[in-house]
């Protein structure tokens, strides 16, 4: 299960990626991640809206999230 | 219409002069001419769109002219929306050219954009980008989105033939200090460049009916690494369900500026060592000012920094107390860690003060 970040969440984690597979418990569906997100990086919880995709398609929090789906968080950006 | 002037898009089997005259009788409406925006205008321009609009209260600043390379060292302190028509009609004299030399507001946003078939998001904030897509949705415009990150973009077209809008991917406007912008977080010249032709592209898809409009996609684009990926994304019809405009679209600049009453920098005035900065113009200045401020107008301001010494606080003031506001922000882009403070108010509160320091 490989997490790819984007945006603020890159800066938040210090990396372009991360790899989930080889936890003990992976994260079982969106919300459960973002959870997991926000309590081990707490900026996360600061965002007011952040994106999930699974697979290439935008994911809800009730998505259940299986071994080998790549995931991509991707919050919104400003800049111009 | 010169037909030599676009034989070379008009021979694409897949465009043809039928696309080129569709193109011709476009009217785009882009919101901002900075990073973004300049790629945008100059080759929808050079293309033959029929008209532009542009919208933008800035005026051409140094620290613009790495990613913003329509503007030149001369045009430093004018008006970008100005400097910019005066180079777009150089360069295509069939453009009908229109100028909206102001920032986009709740109160002009849907007269502004109604008059257009398109509006290209080519804005630097949040507030800007919501305000955008909700005019947009009320007045059933598409609209190209483009932002940037560091060296990541994200591309993507709303409110196309019923499609997906940006609160379908981002259904609240982040806080001020979520995420940093451009000025805060920096980005690199040629990454606005790439992401604003994209927008481009976009654009003259929707309009001639060429090719797959990016809608309900999500473009993400990493420079870093070159990866180009679409993420999917559906509707949400609540988000259609505009009735108005929100009362206020938070327009605070999202850098925290620090700032003091008069009254306090009263007190301060009676230390020696208070590094006061004026940047009002110099006639202001002459009129009368604080014996102890230092001149510095806010068009100078770039030129002349090493004149502040960022070691120590330095407050910052003027008539009112907006441009020494924007004086601090301008400086943050440039030194982020030195203490700046802005003097609520300004000289209007501290007549009485003048003749005694």
């Amino acid at each position: 299960m490989e997490v790819l970040l984007f945006g603020i969440a890159k800066d938040i984690v210090g990396s372009t990626q991360m790899d989930l597979s080889e936890w003990k418990h992976p994260p079982s569906s969106v919300g459960e991640l973002k959870d997991f997100l926000c309590s081990s990086f707490p900026e996360f919880g600061k965002l007011s809206s952040l994106a999930v995709a699974v697979n290439s398609e935008y994911a809800q929090d009730a998505v259940i999230l299986e071994a080998g789906d790549e995931i991509a968080i991707i919050p919104p950006v400003s800049g111009g | 219409m010169n037909g030599e002037r676009y034989i070379r898009q008009t021979i694409l089997k897949d465009f043809g002069p039928k696309a080129q005259e569709r193109l011709y009788k476009s009217k785009v409406l882009v919101v901002g001419a900075g990073g973004l925006g300049i790629p945008v205008l100059t080759y929808l321009n050079a293309m033959g769109i029929g008209t532009l609009g542009i919208v933008d209260g800035d005026s051409v600043s140094g620290s613009n002219l790495h990613r913003q390379v329509l503007y030149d060292e001369t045009d430093i302190g004018q008006s970008k929306v100005q400097v910019a028509i005066r180079k777009l009609r150089a360069q295509n004299s069939s453009t009908q050219l229109i100028s909206f030399e102001q920032f986009l507001t709740v109160e002009n946003a849907l007269r502004v954009i109604a008059d257009y078939d398109l509006v290209v998001d080519a804005s630097d904030n949040f507030p800007t980008r919501y305000l955008v897509n909700d005019a947009c949705v009320l007045l059933g415009k598409p609209f190209i989105y483009g932002a940037l990150h560091g060296f990541e973009g994200q591309v993507s077209v709303f409110n196309h033939n019923n499609g997906p809008t940006y609160r379908c991917l981002f259904p609240n406007m982040p806080g001020p200090d979520e995420v940093p912008d451009c000025n805060a977080n920096g980005v690199l010249g040629v990454i606005p460049g790439i992401v604003g032709n994209l927008q481009a592209l976009e654009a003259v898809k929707v309009l001639t009916g060429v090719g797959e409009v990016l809608s309900g996609k999500l473009l993400l684009f990493d420079g870093l690494s070159q990866n180009f990926q679409n993420i999917k994304f559906s509707l949400v019809p609540d988000n259609q369900k505009i009735n108005e405009l929100k009362p206020a679209y938070d327009f605070e600049c999202t850098t925290e500026i620090k700032s003091i009453q008069t009254s306090e920098l009263e007190q301060l005035l009676e230390m020696n060592s208070v590094q006061l900065i004026d940047v009002r113009t110099p006639k202001e200045f002459q009129g009368y000012h604080l014996e102890k401020a230092h001149h510095i107008p806010l068009s100078e301001l770039e030129e002349r920094k090493s004149e502040i010494d960022f070691g120590r606080p330095a407050y910052f003031i003027c008539q009112s107390g907006i441009r020494s506001r924007k004086a601090i922000e301008k400086l943050q882009e440039l030194n982020t860690e030195a203490e700046l403070i802005n003097v609520k108010g300004g000289m209007n509160n501290l007549k009485a003060y003048v003749a005694k320091y």
